[in-house]
């Protein structure tokens, strides 16, 4: 699977094999759907789980490694000298390096485990940010992200003077580029984007963007928390500065998530928190603090966290990201397909194959959130409103979406369920409101 | 249970006292910016007597609803009384348990009401809850 790396990027997704006759192996949905839980839990309606962007489901895989670290070798790392501890330590560091492996980065020093994407972004707006921004510099996102790749900067921006601006986007919910080069100046110290929107679907072409704010000297954050999960990120290839992405998006516990860095740039930041692990020595009034990831890394970790995180990330190894990438698209386009069908649907953001996992909408006259009700009367659960994004909701001029997402484990037929909820929505709803 | 019950769907397509009044006594709107509900209330009050009234705005089923159902049950009422009324009564009302997200759509017609009357300014229950 690693070195098979055409599609992170949105100007080569055209170029893609067609889905329906791709030349490769289907995923077998039934057997990944076996490796679920709960998926197969008996109820009285079956589970059909479209809000994967928010969280993922967990494959028992991942939970039977964590299940073995509390059962068999609980114990906090980097401290006992003892056997249990000493696997304990191993199987993190282990876990520390199989992450890293997944992103290509070079070394596993540059993974530092955090709580999750949120935490990870705010960890370098504080440390990188606080250090090397002041009055007059300038820090460059785009109005489609999530509010933890908006709200760290702000609060930055509040500390140092620095100037917040935006790269706006068209109605089709892609990235306004023309006017980039009156955005992205000397002036820009950072650029701070996500690689994929999480309402939207949309798959920014990161790795351009990149190289020019490269060639202006700013560095590049990429929220990765929707694209790790869902196609192949190559830090290396991406050439960006620093990568935040989320365990429980990606069939990984909650709890966990992952910064990855450039070496160099960790080295000089300052840390984030202070406290047992990330120091070398301790005295009264100052101390010298220990080397990249520990640094980062204050008090004890969420150690099974991280190694259910790497029994993720190996799940979707063995099952192939290229795999899960191009079924998604079939679901999307197939989603595309039967939403369209629906009267008085607005559909926002790209079509398929510009974007990856999720489809949002709204239909005239019904509150998403009484969609989002209907729905889960039929047994579908899907995500309703402004989804962490208002400046994006604000573009569109409206208050609320409904979201449904996608990943490895959904079927089409989840999709005709889909439709014929929101049938069943207008149905009610649209019966004789004046 | 469902939330989508019939009663709902009554009050949520043809609801009581829909519109407003030319010269409240009092006027207060309010929105839940988490899904962006609005809602306005118009009262006439003689007498400490609520003797007109009126609700508008946008809002899902459960949001319009109560409204409609609040209104109905607060006309003719004392507003001292009205100022008891709490987060359980707008539950019976509706009769269906909300969770918590809903629970908000479905409170924010008394907040209106709350806020507007007597300027309290949280969300009915959790005020209680503070104070206990
Ligand atoms: C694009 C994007 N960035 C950041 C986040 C925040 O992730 P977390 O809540 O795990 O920190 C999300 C989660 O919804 C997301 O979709």
């Amino acid at each position: 699977m690693i070195g098979q790396r055409h599609y992170p990027n949105q100007v080569r997704i055209p170029m893609y094999p067609q889905p329906m006759n791709n030349p490769l192996n289907p995923l077998d949905i039934e057997a990944i759907r076996n490796d679920f839980s709960i998926l197969k839990e008996e109820n009285d309606l079956p589970l059909i789980y479209l809000d994967s962007a928010a969280t993922s489901q967990t494959p028992d895989c991942v939970i039977e490694a964590m299940d073995a670290y509390y059962r068999t070798y609980n114990s906090n790392i980097h401290r006992g000298i003892y056997r249990i501890s000493e696997e304990a330590t191993a199987k993190h560091e282990e876990a520390r390096q199989r992450i890293g492996r997944f992103i290509n980065a070079r070394r596993p020093s540059q993974i530092i485990f955090t709580r999750n994407t949120t935490e990870s972004i705010n960890l370098v707006a504080y440390s990188w940010g606080s250090a090397n921004l002041r009055e007059g510099d300038e820090i460059l996102v785009t109005v489609m992200e999530h509010h933890s790749n908006l709200l760290p900067w702000q609060l930055l921006s509040q500390r140092t003077g620095a100037k917040l601006r935006f790269i706006e986007i068209t109605d089709e919910g892609v990235l306004q580029l023309d006017d980039l080069e009156r955005l992205l100046t000397e002036r820009t110290k950072i650029v701070a984007m996500t690689h994929v929107s999480n309402v939207l679907g949309t798959i920014n072409p990161v790795q351009e963007l990149i190289a020019a704010a490269h060639a202006v000297g700013a560095k590049v954050l990429i929220d990765g928390a929707q694209s790790v999960p869902h196609f192949d990120v190559d830090v290396q290839e991406l050439d960006c500065d620093f990568l935040a992405f989320s365990g429980h998006k990606m069939c990984g516990p909650t709890g966990i998530g992952v910064l990855y860095g450039k070496s160099d740039l960790l080295e000089e930041m300052p840390p984030f928190l202070g406290g047992g692990s990330m120091i070398r020595s301790v005295q009264r009034e100052s101390s010298t603090y220990a080397d990249v990831p520990a640094k980062f890394e204050a008090g004890t970790p969420a150690i099974s966290e991280a190694i259910g995180l790497a029994a993720a990330v190996d799940y979707l190894n063995k099952v192939g990201l290229e795999a899960i990438f191009v079924h998604e698209q079939e679901l999307l386009e197939y989603a595309h397909q039967k939403l369209n069908e629906i009267e008085d649907i607005t559909i926002y953001g790209p079509k398929p194959r510009q974007k990856t996992g999720a489809i949002t909408f709204n239909l005239e006259g019904i509150h998403p959130h009484d969609l989002a009700g209907v729905l889960d009367t039929v047994g579908v659960a899907v995500r309703a409103g402004h989804h962490c994004a208002q400046p994006l909701m604000q573009k569109y001029g409206v208050i609320a979406t409904v979201r449904a997402s996608f990943y490895l484990y959904n079927k089409l037929d989840e999709i005709d369920t889909l439709h014929e909820g929101l049938l069943k929505a207008q149905r009610m709803l649209t019966r004789r409101r004046r | 249970m469902n939330i989508y019950e019939e009663d709902i769907l009554d009050h949520y397509e043809n609801p009581s006292n829909y519109g407003t009044l030319e010269h409240p006594d009092i006027s207060y709107e309010e929105d839940n910016p988490l899904c962006g509900d609005q809602i306005r209330i118009d009262l006439q009050v003689e007498d400490g007597i609520i003797t007109d009234l009126r609700f508008c705005g946008h809002g899902c089923t459960i949001s319009l609803a109560a409204a409609s159902m609040l209104t109905e049950e607060i006309k003719g009422k004392p507003l001292e009384e009205v100022k008891q009324l709490n987060k359980d009564d707008i539950l019976d009302m509706l009769g269906i348990p909300l969770g918590p997200v809903r629970l908000k759509c479905g409170l924010l017609a008394l907040k209106v009401l709350k806020a507007g009357a007597y300027g309290l300014k949280g969300w009915p229950g959790e005020e209680d809850e503070e104070a206990k």
